[in-house]
This record gives structure tokens, sequence and C-alpha cells, in this order.
């Protein structure tokens, strides 16, 4: 698979890259090598620093030490266009697309082809199309608009925006952290020949299967310093995780067992029932129940309305038919407002877009339901709030510059710890999470597991939701498996239970319908 | 156009030259749902013309047509600048005191004996400082749109009354007044002839220029790409800062412009000219289908909402029923019908 030899000439060399941002060192001394013809893995946890690194070398952020050399030679790259003009080019963890475009003006904006009266649209149209077939994505109509896309495809029309310049690097920031099984695979397909070419890729992902799965090298970062540059077949997963965390997988081991212990069939009334809570075209209507200290999984695939169902069960969602009661008693939940005041939440699988307001400081940021619940006129003291948000930095170890940091300014990760402290700060009876560890690392996994438990313990009933079915799997005491948009069944976790029953059972259920 | 108004939307592609046209519209609209509050406003724009026929009569005649585009023409103008500023999601609220200051200016310099072209050019390249500046101040230091443009506002109607409080003539043998000349095209029965000015000529290019930048160059197809994500097309490696500042430019370029069709077809200048033609102009734009919140728009759909306002104050003049100051009412109602037509119109394509 590595075409490269030791010898040969990198054609891109990070040396020292020193980087502060607002008086915060964010980089230390941090090298890179990436040679052409290979898929190097850029590895760490949040706050390690890897987008900063990736953000170095797009000329995104100002290198205060450091040099940087392409194909040997030292390079300034002060912004996006340089790097593009230096053959690096990007595509970034957020979707970064113009929705109000079409596609192949997206792919090719900034480089259409020009004719004596301007832009040709034909000619440009068939260069976009040109290069989403080499990604796989021929059927795809360019002249749809990008904000018609799922996120998936949005994803895939990016890479396809950076492979138009025929770069000599190409930086892929999170690029599968929205894609499911058959998309990655197309990615993946696209990645290996564009490898076969001779294009240097750096691939920055969370997921360690698909790091093993296509990258040639890892580089290694943990606190914005380097922890080494490894050949990936000769890295151990496990000894990889304990250079990414610095801790080993015994943390994660524990939560398993811990829960496996607790675990105990759910006796007495429940604090919440649906009856045939459903909404047409989003969930059939389905029966649920929760009982206190509980933490019941939804389990599916994707599209298989997990988030509609746990938005339709807190109320995010309107229903058009069933009832819910809460400690017996039937209420209306006709908003999330007056879900909140029956001590239901729900946090939202959108950190951007339905959760963090980035603008707010952090702790505005975690006070905001609490204050939402008790009404504005009756304001939360200062001395209650600083404690509140104090005891919450602390215990979910969240990693901010302070309480007044804008909330933009943290991790992906730390950003979804501040999301659940907020749900967790209006102590919540019934607590709906909706992938509360998308696109964080393994670290910061663990700990917000670790803290969905110990929630559970205190006796908060817990809807957990996520994609990963090991997880699901780790903390569930009862899994809810869904499937094309209806509940197929339930079954109870024990040690006979893994992620393969769950995906058995989903797969016998088609059987079924066949 | 009438392929828009026929309802016949089954007709088969092979069939006769109107149905390919209708069927052809159809695909543009379906593949690109943004061009439809812009067919609205034509659609609504020929409606208006119809009912106008019907109501008062002498509408669709060559004199009446002529005279709508003549003294409308700096309206249009203003509103091909203002799409510039909207599709960016910015706004520009100077235009009109820019109108004012520029004109007065000119018509002093001209009476002073001044050569016309140099005053032309020195029309115009008011509006362009002017616009450099908001540009700046919103650009570098980071100050809202609509604050910097509503100063540049503030700014060019004080520094027009600072030159002169009453209306300044231009000299019934200025040069100037050249461009407000009308020209018989066609000579039709009595005055019902098809007449131009060099102002409506000057509006025509700039219609075509401002066509051809935002659709077949890359830094109109910037401006587009701002008003849909700014972040999304700095990391793009987009020129954002250039083409940012540059929108400003153009729109007050485009008053300076507009200060010299309007001063040549009037020959009076006042430091209360063009008070509220930066609404205007935003309404024409609006009506036209450009979104306020920047990224959808066209150019032509702005000079068919610069036509509407201008035919709806034909046919207030028509009517001599309605007293002159139902004008601003009328505009709002309009505006706001339009707003909510658009909205049903695209809501329900959408699903």
């Amino acid at each position: 698979m590595i075409k490269t030899d030791a010898s040969a000439r990198p054609v891109v060399e990070m040396t020292g890259i020193t980087v502060e941002i607002d008086g915060t060192t964010v980089l230390h001394d941090v090298g890179l090598r990436l040679f052409a013809g290979e898929i190097h893995a850029l590895m760490g946890g949040n706050g390690a620093g890897k987008s900063s690194l990736v953000k170095a070398l797009t000329g995104a952020y100002r290198i205060d030490a450091g040099e940087v050399r392409i194909a040997g030679e030292p390079v300034s790259l002060a912004g996006p266009a340089e790097a593009e003009g230096a053959g690096v080019a990007a595509a970034f963890q957020d979707v970064d697309l113009c929705g109000n475009l079409s596609i192949a003006e997206n792919v090719m904006i900034g480089h259409e082809e020009r004719r004596w009266y301007g832009i040709s649209w034909g000619a440009t149209r068939r260069r976009a199309e040109a290069v989403l077939d080499e990604l796989g994505l021929g059927d795809l109509d360019p002249r749809l608009a990008v904000h018609e896309l799922p996120p998936a495809m949005q994803q895939l029309v990016a890479i396809a925006r950076a492979m138009v310049t025929h770069p000599k690097v190409l930086v892929l920031d999170e690029p599968t952290s929205s894609l499911d099984a058959d998309e990655v695979a197309t990615l993946f397909r696209a990645l290996r020949r564009l490898r076969e070419h001779g294009v240097a890729i750096l691939f920055v992902s969370h997921f360690l299967e698909q790091v093993y799965a296509i990258s040639d090298r890892i580089t290694v970062l943990r606190d914005g310093r380097g922890q080494g540059e490894y050949p990936t077949r000769e890295l151990d997963r496990v000894v990889l995780i304990s250079k990414m965390i610095g801790k080993d997988l015994a943390e994660l081991r524990r939560i398993g067992s811990e829960r496996r212990a607790h675990r105990a069939d759910p006796t007495g009334a429940p604090v919440y029932r649906a009856v045939g809570v459903g909404r047409r075209g989003e969930f059939e209507a389905t029966d649920f129940e929760l009982h206190r200290g509980e933490v019941v999984g939804l389990g599916g695939l994707r599209g298989s309305g997990r988030s509609e169902f746990g938005q339709l069960l807190a109320g995010v969602a309107r229903r058009d038919s069933g009832t819910i009661e809460i400690d017996g008693r039937t209420v209306a939940l006709p908003n999330p407002a007056a879900a909140l005041r029956h001590r239901i939440a729900f946090a939202s699988e959108d950190r951007r877009d339905g959760g963090i307001i980035e603008e707010l400081s952090v702790r505005d940021n975690i006070v905001l339901a609490l204050q939402a619940m008790r009404g504005w006129a009756r304001p939360i003291s200062r001395a209650e709030r600083d404690g509140l948000v104090d005891r919450f930095m602390e215990s979910l170890a969240i990693v901010a510059p302070g309480p007044e940091a804008p909330a933009r300014r943290l991790s992906g990760g730390n950003q979804q710890k501040v999301l659940l402290a907020r749900w967790l700060a209006t102590r919540p009876h019934v607590l709906v999470l909706d992938e509360p560890t998308r696109g964080v690392d393994i670290g910061a996994k663990v700990e917000i597991q670790a803290r969905i438990a110990k929630m559970a313990r205190d006796g908060v009933a817990v809807v957990f939701i996520s994609s990963e079915l090991d997880e699901v799997v780790r903390l569930s005491d009862r899994i809810a498996i869904l499937k094309d948009r209806r509940k197929i069944g339930e079954v109870s976790n024990g040690p006979g239970l893994s992620v393969d029953t769950i995906i058995e059972m989903i797969a016998a259920d088609d059987d079924d319908d066949a | 156009m009438t392929a828009v108004q026929t309802p016949s939307v089954d007709a088969p592609v092979d069939g006769p030259g109107g149905s390919k046209l209708g069927s052809t519209i159809k695909r543009v609209i379906a593949s690109n749902p943004s061009v439809l509050p812009t067919v609205a406003a034509i659609v609504i724009f020929i409606g208006m013309v119809i009912y106008g026929e019907v109501a008062y009569g002498r509408i669709v005649q060559y004199n009446t047509l002529s005279n709508l585009l003549i003294n409308n023409a700096h309206l249009i103008i203003l509103a091909a600048g203002m799409t510039f500023v909207i599709l960016t999601g910015g706004i520009d609220l100077s235009v009109g005191s820019v109108i004012a200051f520029s004109s007065v200016a000119g018509v002093m310099l001209a009476n002073a004996g001044w050569n016309p072209w140099v005053v032309i050019v020195l029309m115009i390249l008011i509006g362009t400082v002017f616009g450099l500046a908001s540009g700046i101040l919103i650009q570098y230091f980071n100050v809202q749109p609509f604050i910097a443009t509503l100063a540049m506002m503030f700014l060019g109607r004080g520094l027009a009354s600072l030159l002169s409080t009453q209306p300044e003539r231009l000299a019934d043998d200025s040069q100037l007044l050249w461009l407000g000349e009308q020209f018989k095209l066609i000579d039709g029965e009595k005055v019902n002839d098809v007449v131009i000015t060099p102002g409506v000529i000057i509006a025509f290019v700039v219609v075509l220029v401002a066509f051809f930048v935002l659709h077949r160059t890359r830094t109109g197809r910037t401006v587009y790409a701002i008003g849909g994500s700014e972040s999304s097309s700095a990391l793009m490696g987009l020129a954002v800062p250039r083409t940012k500042i540059l929108v400003y430019v153009i729109s007050g370029t485009l008053s300076g412009i507009a200060a010299v069709v309007y001063t040549s077809r009037l020959g009076i200048a006042q430091n209360i000219t063009g008070i509220g033609w930066e609404l205007d102009a935003i309404a024409a734009t609006v009506i036209g289908g450009t979104l306020l919140t920047g990224g959808y728009g066209y150019v032509l759909g702005s000079v068919v909402g610069a036509l509407v306002l201008g035919l709806m104050n034909v046919l207030i003049t028509r009517d001599g029923g309605i007293p002159p100051e139902m004008t601003t009412i009328i505009t709002g109602g309009i505006l706001l019908v339009f707003v909510l037509l658009q909205r049903a119109v695209t809501s329900k394509r959408q699903t």
C-alpha cells in the first residue's frame, strides 16, 4: 500500500509549528509529514489541536513559529487562496458550501470555465460532472441546488470541490462524521483512486475503524503536542487510544460492567408512559414506557426515525396521535416549554442548529434552559448561577478558557458537554439525549457516557439515541429497536446481547416483510 | 411572456413553438425555484398593464410606455446597484442622499462653467467615493451595513445642504441637458411616438453590464456565494473582502450615474432631491424577487420591480380620484402583497 520509501522527499513537511490563538498556545512545536500517494490519518482527542493543525496547513491560521515546506520549498500560507495555489486543498468538517448555488457551481466556483463572453456554464458544468464522476457521483444532477441535498451528499460535493484544482495535498477534516456506511465506502473508493494518482491525503477522523481501514500512516496529537508518527499496520488500537487520551480503555470497560451490574428489571409504575404516540409520515403510533433510573436506548439505522421518535416523546415535535402520562397523569405537552415544566428535557442532535448558541458565553449556555423553565420574571441569582456553572464545568470536565468565553471557542466535544450541562441543570426526570456523543473523541465519549450512567443512578429516566450501536448496547438497560419509522420490538440488555443481536433483529424483520 | 400566462401546462413537448417555450420555462422553474418570485413580478406587471388599459385606456401605447422608461431610468439604475448589495445580504441606505449631493454639486459646477464631461465624471466619482467609504466601514471596521450606509446617508444629505438649500437650475444651454433630450424613434399618430433619451440608453447599458457581471463573471458569482454563506465563501478561497467592498462601490457609482441621468432630465437639483429613493430602490429590488437575506435574485427582476413602481404612479395619476398623498400607502401595500404572494408561490412549489 505504501508506495513511498523513507528516502523519498515528503510533499508537505511541517516542522516546529506553534500557533497561538488569543494568547492560548493551541499547537506547541508540532511536526507533520505527508508523502505523495499516501493516506495519512491525524488522530487526537477534542482540543488536541487537529483542527488547528489543519487550519495552519490550509492558511486559515497564522503560524507563529515553525516552517511549512511544500515539495521542499518553504512557503508562507496567508489564506485559503494561497494554500490552494501551493497545491493544498481542503474540505472542512462543517460542510462549507453555499446552499443557494447549484452543485456544479459549488464545485467550480472560483474555477469556472471562462470564454470571451465570460463564464461558459456548459463547459463549467461538464468539468464539474467529470470531477463528480471521478468520486462516483456521476448520477447526480449538477444543476440541483446544494441545500436540497442530504448532508452526506453535501460532504461529497465539498470533496469534489477540493479536487477541482488537482491538488498535491488533500485535507479532509472529519469527512465521514455525517455519512452512513455506504457513503463511507463510496468516499473511500474515491480516496483510494486519488492515492493511486499520487495525491497526499490528510484524513482527520474520530472513527478508529475507518482510520485503520483507509490510512497508511498515523500522526497522533494530544494537548497541542505531537505524540509521534506511526505506520498504521504497526500501531495497535489500544496503544493508539492510550496515546490519544493518555489513559487506557479500562475506564470504558468499567462503565459497561457497572451498567450491567446496576441493571435491574424495571419495577413499579413507570414515570413516563406514551400510549399510541406518533405522527403521520414521521413515526408510526407507538407505546413506550420509562422507569426511574432507567436508560432506554433507541437502536436503529440511520433513517429509522430515531430522532423523530425522541422528539415526539419529549414533546419537541407535535404528535398527532396518542397520549403521554407522567407519574400516571395525562399531560398535554404542546411545546418544549411545557415539556420542560414537566421535567422532560430534549438535547438535540445538531449542536450547532438546535443547541449551542455560539455567541453566548459558556455560562449563559448552561443556565439557558433552567432560566427558560423558571420564566424570565424570576431570574436566577448570581450566586446560584455561578455555583451551578462551576459545578457542571468541573464535574463534566468542560475545557474552556473560562465561563465567560463564548461557546464558539470551545471544541466540539466540549460544546456537547455544555449542552448536556444545560439540560442537567434543569434536573429533569426524563431526559432524551439525541446523539450526545456525535463527533466527539473517545476521551469525551467516555466522560459523557459515565455521566449518563451516573444520572441514571440518581434516578433520571434517560432515552439514549446514538448511531453507534455499541454505545447503545453498553449504556442501555433496555433497547427499543426501530426500523423504517416504527418500533419493531424491545429487548432487555444482558450478557447475551450484542450489536450483532440488534442488527440481526433488524435484518430478521426484513425477512418477515418479504 | 405569453407562455407564462398560458395555463396550457399539459402541452406535449413536440407541440407547436409556443408550448415548447412553455415547457422550457416550466423546466427552468422546476430546476430553479428561485426564479419564481421574479416570474411572479413579471406576471403582475403584465396584469397591471392590462388592468390599466381596461380601466383607464391609453396604457399600451408608444408614448405611455416610452415615458415610463424615461421617467424611471434613474430608479432602474439605482435598483440595479441595490441588487448587488442586497444579493450579498447587505443594504445601502445612502443612495438617495448621494444623488442629492452629486446633482447639486454637478449643477453648481456646470453653471460655474466647468466642462460638462468633467462634471459628469465628477458626479459619478462622488457616488463611487461614498460607496467606497461605506464598503470600507463595513468590511474593515465591521460596521453593520445598515448603520454604515445610514451614516453616509446623513453625510450626503448634509453636504448637499451645505452647498445650497434652494433649487439649483441648470443653464438652459447647458450641454448636460442633452442627456435628457428626447429622440423620436418611431413617429406615431399625433404624440403617440416611441421616444428615447440618452438616459434610458444609459439605464439599458447599466442593466446589461450588471447582468453580465452577475451571471458571467467570477466576481458576480462571488456576490451570490457571499449571500449564500459568507464564511463558506471565504473558506472556498473566494475574494470576499474585495467583493463586499465592490458591491458598495458599484451601488455608489450607479447612484452617481443615476444622479447624472435624473439631473439632465429635470435640469434642477436640490438638497432635498431623492429623499426616500433608497427605499424605492429597495422596494423595486424586493418586488423583483431578490431575497433581503441575500443569495437569491436577478437584476432583471429589479428592473421589473422599478417598472411596477413607475406604472403604479402612472395609474394613480390616470385615476385622478386618488390623492397623491396615497401613493406611499399604495406602494407599501403593493410591496406587502408582493412579498406575501411570493412567499405563497414559493412555499407551494417547494412542498
